[in-house]
């Protein structure tokens, strides 16, 4: 049984001079919700496009349920589903239409429905039948979200899923990956966002410089924080505290 | 092999559909490629016609070929942007991570291309019925023209493909098709290139626009065909097959 969904050895990659990974190593356990941490151009967008087949590694190995990302793209494609940074929705289209359009390349048996089904899921029924561009940056992300579900794929994507959006769409965004984690489909998603982070996800890996600098359950996490100092009042580190610390440390090197 | 034959097709389908949709919702791009032409053959009918000596009795009759061209030379930019804006948008991204077929998406926006052409060629006849064009050509011939026209929107449309796929801004993606538009000038589409210089004349007479033109003439108006029709196929091949191949390797290296 293979219960790594995602396995990821000595990924490098490079834009002409500029070395982006450096050799990054990470697992997903299956059905878990893995966030990749970095900072804006850190390169977890350049990860997430070779696990998603959109980019081909310069070295290293990455495979998807024991898939590997260059040589057996239809496979790892027939498993994933991305919702890139940007919404990837048919602005011209409403939005059943654009569920109905991916549930046919699918090759769903009935597309209407599933198209009907989605629309209740992410309460977008009302504006089903307005064109996408017409729909708030929370509606369009979500209808993103609802694209990528289409046809139950086993991994999905998340590229800073919630980049953009204001606090309450924020919160929606979290709770239908908290779902989608307890069906068992597993999850990885990027973010700049350290709350994001902590209250998602199982394990977390912080991608800095091109390479994965710490990774563990946000316990694991805090142990590597500098030894607790005696204080009057025991103060828990929140991650943003660990990543800060971890960086210093790196940097002070 | 069956069932991916049968995705392929799935595939081309749901993207004619797709862009067929943005076609119907914008239909003030039929009207840009349909307007300048029509305004073309207005202005040349009813303003130089009576100055312009082609042998013939009816401008217009000579007149639509060449008008035929220029409109399809113009409704390709429009493949080029739509392509463009689909490699620009995150939602090409969408489809490439999903397990369809990559040339499935490319074929869509050809289909599409014939689809719209033979739109605005339609609506352009439309306008030359009124304005007294008259044909006596029955159902074969207007296949074959049909044919042919279908042919060169095919060979055009892949050259807008290599733009679309290539561009790095809109305007890029359709400032290629301005000399094709323009191409009918320098043919036999408005005056018989008997009246020009030596130069233009020879240019004329050996680009691609004026073997197609005078073979729709000719069908057009129930005469044989001459060498021209060879011409003009070969032209139509060569450019479609040329432009194909590139085309083709500038998508494998952006997805
Ligand atoms: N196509 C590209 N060509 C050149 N440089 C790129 C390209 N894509 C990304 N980069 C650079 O690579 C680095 C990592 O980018 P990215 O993976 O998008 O980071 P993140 O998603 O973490 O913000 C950035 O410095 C970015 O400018
Ligand atoms: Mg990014």
């Amino acid at each position: 049984m293979q219960t790594k969904s995602i396995q990821v050895k000595g990924l490098r990659k490079s834009y002409k001079h500029l070395e982006v990974l450096k050799g990054v190593d990470f697992e997903v356990e299956q059905g878990s919700i893995f966030a990749l941490l970095g900072s804006n151009g850190a390169g977890k967008t350049t990860v997430v496009k070779i696990l998603t087949t959109l980019l081909a590694p310069d070295g290293g190995t990455a495979a998807i349920n024991g898939f590997d990302v260059s040589s057996q793209q239809d496979e790892v494609r027939q498993a994933i589903s991305l919702t890139g940074q940007f919404a990837a929705v048919d602005e011209i289209l409403t939005g059943r239409e654009n569920l109905i359009m991916i549930a046919k390349l699918r090759y769903l048996k009935n597309p209407r429905q599933v198209a009907e089904d989605m629309l209740k899921r992410f309460g977008l029924t009302e504006a089903a039948d307005r064109r996408a561009s017409t729909y708030s940056g929370g509606m369009r992300r979500r209808l993103d979200i609802a694209l990528s579900l289409v046809g139950k794929p086993k991994i999905i994507f998340l590229d800073e899923p919630t980049t953009g959006l204001d606090p309450e769409a924020r919160i929606e965004v979290w709770k239908v990956v908290k779902e989608l984690a307890d069906g068992g489909t597993t999850v990885l998603l990027t973010t700049q966002y350290l709350e994001e982070a902590e209250q998602l996800a199982d394990r977390i890996a912080i991608l800095h410089e091109g390479r994965i600098i710490a990774s563990g359950t946000l316990s694991d996490l805090k142990k590597l924080y500098p030894a607790t100092k005696v204080e009057y009042i025991e103060k828990q580190p929140s991650l943003e505290e660990i990543f800060l610390s971890i960086i210093g440390k790196k940097e002070a090197m | 092999m069956e069932t991916a034959k049968k995705h392929f097709f799935i595939d081309i389908s749901v993207m004619l559909g797709r862009s067929m949709r943005h076609i119907f919702r914008s239909m003030d791009t039929i009207i840009t490629v349909t307007i300048t032409p029509i305004a073309m053959m207005l202005l040349f009918v009813y303003v130089f016609g009576g100055a312009i000596k082609t042998g013939t009795d009816n401008y217009v009759n000579y007149l639509l070929p060449g008008i035929l061209l220029m409109a399809i030379a113009s409704g390709i930019a429009y493949t080029a942007f739509r392509l463009f804006t689909d490699v620009q948008k995150g939602i090409f991204q969408r489809f490439h991570t999903m397990p369809i077929s990559r040339s499935a998406l490319l074929w869509g926006h050809v289909l599409t291309s014939l689809v719209s052409n033979a739109i605005s060629v339609a609506v352009i006849i439309l306008v030359a019925l009124i304005m007294g064009f008259r044909s006596s050509a029955g159902v074969l011939p207007w296949l074959a023209v049909a044919g042919i026209l279908a042919l060169f929107t095919l060979a055009l449309t892949w050259v807008a493909a290599i733009a679309g796929l290539s561009a790095k801004t809109v305007d890029g993606a359709s400032a290629f098709s301005y000399p094709l538009i323009f191409l009918p000038f320098i043919s036999s589409a408005f005056v018989p290139t008997e009246s020009m210089p030596t130069v233009v004349r020879v240019f004329a007479e050996n680009q691609p626009v004026t073997s197609i033109v005078e073979s729709i003439r000719a069908l057009l108006a129930g005469q044989p065909l001459h060498n021209d029709i060879w011409i003009a196929l070969a032209w139509c091949v060569g450019i479609m097959l040329v432009a194909y191949v590139f085309a083709m390797r500038v998508y494998k290296k952006k997805v």
